[in-house]
């Protein structure tokens, strides 16, 4: 096993390198040049030629890559012209933001999609499973922010219980104070990463069910929540570290859309402004920064999961 | 339960008439007869399948055929028709630029369609051959193909068109190029990850004891094996290809007017969702919902007629 994890974390090294080469090549793909974008349409052709003397984009193409990607791993993600700060600070600013949104968002999913698909296996296919199908299926084919334009519709416009925006003070004390607004992003991230788990959580608890060790359990005159707490609870756990893992891109995109939606102060916000003003320094800095999150996702998810299901044999 | 036992049925169908063909001296066309038989009987013994199908048949008949039924202008602006409630002229009212939205539906629903079905096609296309490739001939060669396979998919490139709005005017084919560029990863990585076990076969290797050269065993027994898991996953591309259209639309990279996609109308009804014009908003919300429905029907219907486990599906 320990063989199998060095290898896994071999692998994710070299995506992560793979990562800095396509974005690096996508930076330089740009329509016009990096210059251009920063000191605008009307520079002349001396001030482009000084702007790229200066910060070296007149070097060979992969003498570039060496010095982007030594910044990279020192963390450096990049520096702002329009905003005048490095992303870095951006990203660190915000992220508080995104760790209340995504965080909680991600819990929530988690305590409903678990036991609503156990419940589902259990009562399969009765009328709870197909409620529950049901819905799950109506909210994984809706595009996110329809789904939040519908609860911003119901519980903003129409009851006038709950505001349409989110906390609009930048700071995480600032989101911290207005809950009440919180409550509308929260939960459209929470329903669609439910959708998003919900499916699978019921054909992992149905595999789990027909196990040999369910049967005993029954055998031996354990109660029916007995079974599901203490036998089926426990061993659903296990793919769900890495269905979370997996589920990473995807709950960010989501993310992204619920902060444009609600214009809520976090990264996908920051990143979206940016894309719009074309402020690509964030644009390419938090590109990295969340496929470094997507990788380690993954590799987290199988490295948790080789540890946690002694079962799995690698080789 | 009968529909369980039927479903396990054809399963073992599957094999065995993937495995009987080869040997037949017109193995192919037997094999790929079969295949679309098993899809056949899928549709009509699978109610959900079916359900999906029919669903899917009505939306195409709507966009496809309604507008001779019901033509339109969705061309000119018409000052005079701006934000109509619905009405006996317009059943489901106007949009701001004065378009009827019934009508507007029906060709918002010929590019949403279009897209989704070529992006499957296109994506299924590619991502079979990459898959199949990288696990037939393993080693090095599959791990770099899997490695750029990881590499895109980490990258958030559905972000990045955020900025191409910007630069790039989306026409129907740009539109379909950049969701098919991010549709392939999926079915290269099931199809390699079959390919692997397929490989193995025992009549892989007879064709391969019999002389027969890579490419006739990748695209004569492989890739006809792997057809399950393909026609499944191209029905979720479908659905899924039509959702990101739309979330592309609502980020900004979406066909300029005069033409429509559904989420170009859902994009522009959102400006009015305080002044109360619900038809501008939901009737095409509503349409994206029945048709990635129907498409997510017809793909978890054949998943269960045909046995294929996809992996998070």
């Amino acid at each position: 096993m320990t063989g199998y994890i060095l290898r896994r974390i071999g692998q994710a090294v070299i995506v992560l390198l793979g990562v800095t080469i396509l974005v690096f090549i996508l930076q330089h793909l740009l329509p016009g040049s990096i210059a251009r974008a920063i000191i605008g349409p009307r520079a002349s052709a001396a001030q482009l030629a000084a702007f790229n003397r200066e910060y070296g984009l007149d070097r060979a193409l992969p003498v570039q890559y060496f010095s982007f990607l030594n910044q990279v791993v020192h963390g450096n993600l990049g520096y702002s012209f329009k905003q005048n700060t490095s992303v870095d600070a951006i990203v660190l600013h915000d992220l508080p933001n995104d760790i209340v949104l995504v965080g909680t968002s991600l819990v929530l999913a988690l305590l409903i999609a678990i036991p609503l698909g156990i419940a589902q296996a259990v009562r399969r296919n009765k009328l709870t499973d197909y409620t529950a199908t049901g819905v799950s299926f109506l909210l994984y084919s809706m595009p996110a922010y329809l789904l939040g334009l519908l609860l911003i519709s119901v519980f903003a416009v129409n009851l006038r219980l709950l505001p349409a925006e989110a906390p609009q003070e930048p700071t995480i004390a600032g989101v911290l104070s207005d809950p009440a607004g919180l409550v509308l992003p929260i939960a459209t991230l929470t329903l669609v990463t439910c959708a998003l788990f919900s499916r699978y959580m019921r054909s992992s608890a149905i595999e789990s069910l027909a196990q040999d060790y369910i049967r005993t359990a029954r055998a031996k005159g354990l109660g029916q929540f007995a079974i599901l707490s203490r036998h089926l609870l426990r061993n659903s756990l296990i793919p769900v570290v890495t269905l979370v893992g997996i589920s990473l891109p995807g709950i960010l995109t989501f993310g992204l859309i619920v902060e444009e939606l609600f214009n809520f102060p976090g990264i996908g916000l920051a990143y979206f402004n940016a894309a719009v003003n074309g402020d690509y320094p964030v644009v390419f800095g938090v590109t990295v920064l969340v496929a470094l999150a997507t990788v380690a996702g993954n590799l987290f998810a199988d490295v948790a999961y080789a540890i946690l299901d002694p079962r799995v044999r690698y080789d | 339960m009968t529909d369980r036992d039927d479903s396990r049925l054809l399963g073992s169908l599957t094999v065995a008439a993937g495995q009987a063909g080869p040997w037949d001296a017109d193995g192919h066309a037997v094999r790929q007869d079969a295949a679309w038989r098993m899809i056949l009987r899928a549709f009509t013994e699978n109610r959900l399948a079916l359900t999906g199908l029919i669903m899917v048949v009505a939306v195409a008949l709507f966009c496809f055929v309604g507008p001779l039924l019901w033509p339109t202008d969705q061309v000119h602006t018409n000052a005079l028709l701006v934000n109509k409630p619905p009405s006996a002229q317009h059943p489901l009212g106007t949009t701001n630029l004065g378009y009827d939205v019934l009508g507007r539906l029906m060709v918002g629903g010929q590019s949403s369609l279009l897209v989704g079905i070529a992006v499957a096609v296109i994506a299924t296309g590619f991502g079979v051959v990459y898959g199949v490739v990288a696990g037939y001939f393993g080693g090095p060669v599959d791990s770099v193909l899997m490695r750029i396979v990881d590499v895109v998919l980490a990258v958030p490139v559905v972000y990045l068109f955020i900025d191409l709005a910007s630069e790039f005017k989306p026409t129907l084919l740009l539109l379909i190029a950049v969701l098919a560029l991010l549709s392939w990863l999926g079915p290269a990585r099931l199809v390699r990850g079959e390919t692997l076990s397929l490989r193995v076969r025992e009549y892989v290797q007879a064709v391969r004891i019999m002389g027969g050269r890579s490419g006739r065993i990748i695209f004569r027994h492989l890739v006809p094996n792997t057809m399950g898991t393909i026609t499944v996953n191209a029905t979720f591309q479908v659905a899924d290809a039509i959702l990101t259209l739309a979330v592309l639309s609502y980020l900004g990279f979406s066909l300029p007017p005069p033409a429509a996609t559904w989420g170009g109308m859902l994009q522009d009804g959102v400006n009015f969702l305080y002044d109360g014009y619900w038809w501008e908003i939901y009737p095409a919300g509503l349409m994206i919902v029945i048709t990635v429905v129907a498409f997510n029907f017809i793909g978890d219907g054949l998943r269960d007629s045909l046995d294929v486990r996809l992996q998070r599906r």
